[in-house]
């Protein structure tokens, strides 16, 4: 027995036959329950962006979406329009209704990747921006922005509600690997909830963006016009991160919101 | 002990105490770090390894007598990673709210050298049983560990226990928090873990002389 495993030929046999097996099972595994995966993931979509206009199922202090089995419902029914605007060289150059996007791309305009959109900016300058207008539980207009950027371990995304003036009306964040208790809680109310009410315009117009700031001295965050919230002590770098992708993201949309106001 | 034998209920109540991974072997401090920053990060993180290090110790033992001893470090890491790749997708199908509560942590486990450290030391000498019981004696004893750490974290260092705040309202100084008391931001990093790990073996190697090398 000792013999036959410690041959040469045994082990180099042993694992390509182990590469195959397990390989095997795995991707049988992702290609079988992908359909699955997709569609949980098209719900938590719908799920974040209902979120951040106000429909969830909070209750005290646990963010709660509104149930899966409802979302695609509550989702058509409470988004009564997905812009998609074409943000090129600085500005935006081209508008487009859901119904005209899908023409094109055949695709819903809230299943646009971000990241992908994020890195076409990069290389080729241009980039579609989705806006998703929707009503809040007291009947207001609100547009949701995605936004996406890097926290300590690794990507950090959200999707932030704002009115005509560009005040935040909600934020829901999320996170693929921020460190359980510290960076993580990005997504715990107390944290979204500071981003309601703030501003991201000066009285000028001039974009100012919303930091995560740890000196504001602002705990209860009764300021609203100080593009401030307060940090969570122990992810300066996740927090950080989220002060990141709102300047560079959010900023992207100001130009629409201008035209909102002529 | 009708179930067990008494060596095999050894095997479970060696790890909880005298034997513990990661007071006495010192495996898994890694991820005691990483995580015990709040109570239920800890729960949810030994839940996982007992899963895990129950099954990968079973799987390992099965296949002990014709793992090629040369490469047997390379199986184990294929073994553990396969199960988490697959307990993972199987979750996002089904039950996508909790798999996204586990996500950082499939990384985690991979890693948790208890895991290896079993497998080598245990599985590949014994039947899947007995394998089976050290495994979960192991994870039992890990979770135990970082159970006490994540509850002595999150009560010290943000005052609240599972999200719930225990202590009062530090905002608006309600609780413990009228007569002046202060949560400890340091508790929440990382050399904390490190430190509240020490007094444990501190206060478990003062109650049993042994367990004190020279």
């Amino acid at each position: 027995m000792e013999n036959r495993t410690d041959k040469n030929s045994y082990t180099l046999l042993f694992a390509v036959g182990m590469v195959i097996v397990v390989g095997g099972i795995l991707a049988f595994l992702a290609s079988s329950l992908s359909p699955a995966i997709a569609q949980n993931e098209k719900i938590e979509k719908q799920q974040n962006i209902l979120y951040a206009l106000g429909i969830n199922n909070n209750e005290g202090t646990s963010a709660n979406f509104i149930d899966a089995a409802l979302a695609p419902e509550e989702f058509k029914k409470n988004v009564t329009e997905q812009l998609v605007l074409t943000f090129k060289d600085g500005s935006i150059v081209k508008t487009q209704t859901r119904q005209e996007y899908m023409d094109e791309a055949n695709q819903e305009p809230y299943l646009i990747d971000v990241k992908k959109q994020q890195n076409l900016q990069k290389t080729e300058g241009t980039r579609l921006l989705p806006l998703f207008v929707g009503k809040n539980p007291e009947g207001k207009t609100l547009y949701v922005a995605p936004i996406r950027g890097k926290g300590l371990w690794d990507a950090i995304w959200g999707y932030v509600a704002v009115d005509e003036d560009m005040i935040v009306q909600g934020a829901y964040f999320d996170h693929k690997g921020e460190t359980p208790g510290l960076g993580a809680n990005i997504k715990q109310t107390y944290f979204m909830d500071d981003f309601t009410g703030e501003h991201l315009l000066n009285e000028s117009g001039v974009f100012k963006g919303i930091t995560v700031a740890k000196g504001n001295a602002d705990p209860k965050n009764n300021d609203k016009n100080d593009y401030e919230v307060d940090a969570i002590a122990g992810a300066t770098i996740t927090g950080d991160g989220v002060t990141a992708m709102i300047k560079k993201d959010l900023g992207l949309y100001v130009p629409y919101f201008k035209t909102l106001k002529k | 002990m009708g179930l067990l034998s008494k060596k095999d209920s050894k095997l479970i109540s060696d790890p909880l105490l005298d034997n513990n991974p990661i007071t006495i072997q010192v495996l898994g401090i890694c991820s005691a770090l990483a995580i015990t920053a709040e109570l239920k990060a800890s729960i949810v993180m030994s839940i996982s390894v007992l899963f895990v290090l129950g099954v990968g110790n079973v799987v390992i033992s099965l296949m002990r007598n014709i793992i090629p001893s040369k490469i047997r470090i390379i199986v184990q890491l294929v073994v553990v990673a396969a199960l988490v790749i697959i307990v993972d997708q199987v979750l996002k199908a089904y039950a996508y709210e909790l798999s996204k509560t586990l996500s950082v942590f499939v990384g985690l486990i991979i890693t948790n050298c208890i895991i290896m450290g079993r497998f080598e030391a245990f599985a590949l000498g014994n039947g899947p049983w007995r394998s089976f019981l050290d495994g979960i004696g192991n994870a039992a004893g890990y979770g135990f560990i970082l159970i006490l750490v994540g509850f002595f974290r999150e009560l010290l260092g943000s005052g609240t226990l599972l999200g719930f705040p225990v202590l009062g309202d530090p905002i608006e100084k309600t609780g413990l928090y009228s007569i002046g008391y202060e949560n400890n931001g340091f508790m929440l990093l990382s050399p904390m873990a490190l430190i509240v790990v020490g007094l444990i073996i501190w206060v478990q190697r003062s109650r049993n002389k042994a367990l004190i090398e020279d």
